[in-house]
């Protein structure tokens, strides 16, 4: 179970070196309290996928601090050996389309998770058929993704987001591919799971329908982020 | 943990299995060219065995009788006889030739053998129907494969031969049926010569002022009489007595009677690096390059496979999978579309070998190694899908 969400002090991200170094992150702060959904959004190339990958360990951030849960994970370098073990155990990703494995039932995809974290199969099931439940998703545990509605292929990508408990969900414009109505149900049941599993969740996103649901929301501009209430509306 | 690359091809399985099967059709090609050399070693080793020979007493200076030609004496093997350690001794001659069967010439080993008492060297064993030769002339026993039929006539030459026995895995080195006949008829098929040469010879040495001498008016007759015999054998087929070492009985023989000899082993030795060493070469090369074409077939089928997962892989190591269960994953895949090619391969071998015209032996030391092969081959043609899966980047998985 998650401690203090996310902080993140001053993170930087350079490209390159010399005249061609490129400066994508110049100093971002934020920080996502456990439970809490907030919302990234800015234009293209203002450096919201850069810092998703730092978030998100797969790439080597130039300077800052990241503190994950009460864990130190990064002070002008990376704090912990095994970036793998830290993105499976303690980061959770859910992707702009559901990536689902599509050779896997739902069950499967979501268990996969814990059955690398070294879990016996049948408890990592039991787990992954907890959340789909919890998702209402159950009755489709044995199917395959083909077999999937978008909105259900979403919904089993949270799950499988979510499966390892980790601190930190990093969504990548989780409802990019969906109508209002289903983008509006997958932002309710990323809140609920926020809340429900004291969860820090951080949204990119460029769909200006749901960017009045956060509460919070962090604009990145120029590598910079600023922050700025949100309306909130309609998931209390 | 489960399975990804069973669940990938239990996914897929159409995909898998037809690939498999193209590939197994490869294999089978590899599996039977492996079977026509073994089929073609165990020929020679046939046709050795079926002579009952211990040792081969040929012209000295000479490889023969079956890697180049040798000529002896036809009584020569009774001063062999005599030599220590012989228990028979039999003259035998060797003739390529296409016999005639209906409107058809069968292309065969004629093998002129010495009728004799059970166990003489050179008569066929393995009679399947009717009995050996019996007769000095126009009798024949044929290996089996050659179509021929019991109380058939056949054309050797210029003679009529009937079928009195039928024989089992009587053949020559390169798998042609041998038809076995009386030596004194063999030797007439072999040297004589037909009717217009034989005029023709006739004249030519009435011509020769060296054989048709006014003083010596017979010796024109003894030269055109010698010219029309034929004395010679290619070998002479020594069985040694029990206990006898063919070492000990061949040295004498070299010795005194300055000859060469060649005991079994040196005569399978010479069979196969000589007379089908070169045939074995080339199916050495077939089977190394039908490997190099199966292996460059599964490393393409496997890349392309892979690179179709290739977001899915970056997935997978973006939420924490090791490259170790990823190449796993891959390597499975690829031995297991070994597996299925190899058991399909093996099963096609096993059903279109007995309609190949010659003797294909499939030993199952060599499918238990083609099958090890075909494993090593497919580990190493996915290395090429593994390293590009191993390269790809996890944040390929998130966009931007």
């Amino acid at each position: 179970m998650s401690g203090k969400g996310i902080h993140i002090e001053g993170l930087k991200k350079r490209y390159g070196e010399g005249d061609t170094a490129v400066d994508a992150l110049k100093g971002v702060n934020m920080q996502v309290a456990p439970g809490e959904v907030v919302g990234l959004v800015g234009p293209s190339g203002s450096g919201k996928s850069t810092l998703l990958k730092c978030l998100g360990a797969v790439i080597d951030p130039t300077a800052g601090r990241m503190v994950l849960g009460d864990e130190v994970i990064f002070d002008n370098g990376w704090k912990v050996r095994d970036l793998r073990a830290l993105r499976r155990d303690k980061i959770g990703f859910v992707f702009q389309a559901p990536y689902l494995i599509p050779f896997l039932d739902v069950t499967d995809n979501v268990a996969l998770l814990p059955m690398l974290a070294g879990i016996p199969n049948g408890e990592a099931r039991a787990k992954a058929l907890e959340l789909l439940t919890a998702l209402d998703v159950q009755h489709r545990a044995r199917a395959m993704p083909s077999q999937l509605s978008g909105g259900e292929q979403q919904r089993v990508a949270i799950a499988r987001g979510l499966v390892n408990r980790p601190p930190v969900i990093l969504a990548d414009e989780p409802t990019a591919p969906l109508d209002s109505e289903r983008a509006m149900a997958v932002i309710r049941i990323l809140n609920d799971m926020a809340r429900q599993f004291e969860t820090a969740i951080i949204v990119v996103t460029h769909d200006e329908k749901i960017i009045p649901t956060f509460k919070r929301i962090y604009h990145i501009r120029d590598g910079v982020t600023h922050e700025e209430v949100g309306e909130g509306r309609g998931f209390e | 943990m489960i399975s990804l690359a069973g669940r990938d091809i239990l996914h897929s399985w159409g995909k898998f299995v037809f690939t498999g099967v193209g590939l197994g059709l490869l294999i089978g090609v590899t599996l039977s060219m492996a079977g026509i050399y073994r089929g073609m070693v165990d020929d020679a080793k046939v046709m050795l065995d079926n002579t009952s020979a211990d040792l081969w007493v040929v012209q000295q200076g000479t490889q023969g009788p079956y890697a180049e030609s040798s000529s002896l004496y036809d009584d020569l093997y009774r001063s062999l006889l005599a030599m220590p350690g012989v228990e028979y001794a039999a003259n035998v001659t060797y003739l390529i030739m296409q016999v005639g069967h209906g409107e058809q010439d069968v292309s065969t080993m004629v093998v002129g053998v010495t009728a004799g008492k059970p166990g003489t060297p050179g008569q066929p064993r393995n009679l399947v129907a009717g009995r050996h030769i019996t007769r000095s002339h126009y009798e024949a026993v044929a290996d089996i494969t050659s179509g021929f039929q019991l109380g058939e006539r056949i054309r050797i030459r210029r003679n009529l031969y009937t079928v009195v026995g039928l024989s089992k895995r009587t053949v020559s080195y390169n798998g042609d049926p041998m038809v076995f006949i009386p030596i004194k008829d063999a030797q007439e098929a072999q040297f004589l010569k037909d009717n217009d040469a034989l005029v023709q010879q006739r004249r030519r040495n009435a011509d020769n002022p060296a054989f048709n001498r006014a003083g010596i008016p017979d010796l024109l007759a003894v030269v055109n009489a010698s010219q029309s015999a034929n004395t010679y054998v290619n070998a002479v087929l020594v069985k040694l007595k029990p206990g006898t070492l063919p070492e000990d009985a061949a040295e004498p023989i070299r010795r005194w009677k300055r000859l060469q000899i060649y005991t079994r082993t040196q005569m399978e030795s010479i069979l196969m690096d000589k007379v089908i060493a070169k045939s074995a070469r080339q199916i050495a090369l077939f089977l190394v390059i039908l490997s190099i074409v199966s292996a460059a077939i599964v490393a393409f089928i496997i890349y392309t496979l892979t690179l179709g997962k290739i977001r899915e892989i970056a997935v997978l190591k973006l939420i924490g999978t090791k490259n170790r269960t990823i190449a796993g994953m891959i390597m499975q895949q690829s031995l297991a579309l070994g597996v299925i090619g190899f058991v399909v391969g093996k099963i096609t071998a096993t059903f279109w070998v007995p309609i190949f015209p010659k003797y294909v032996l499939l030993e199952p030391l060599d499918s238990v190694a083609g099958f090890f092969a075909v494993l090593a081959i497919c580990a190493l043609a996915s290395l090429v899908a593994i390293r590009m899966a191993l390269k790809v980047d996890p944040a390929e998985a998130i966009g931007g």
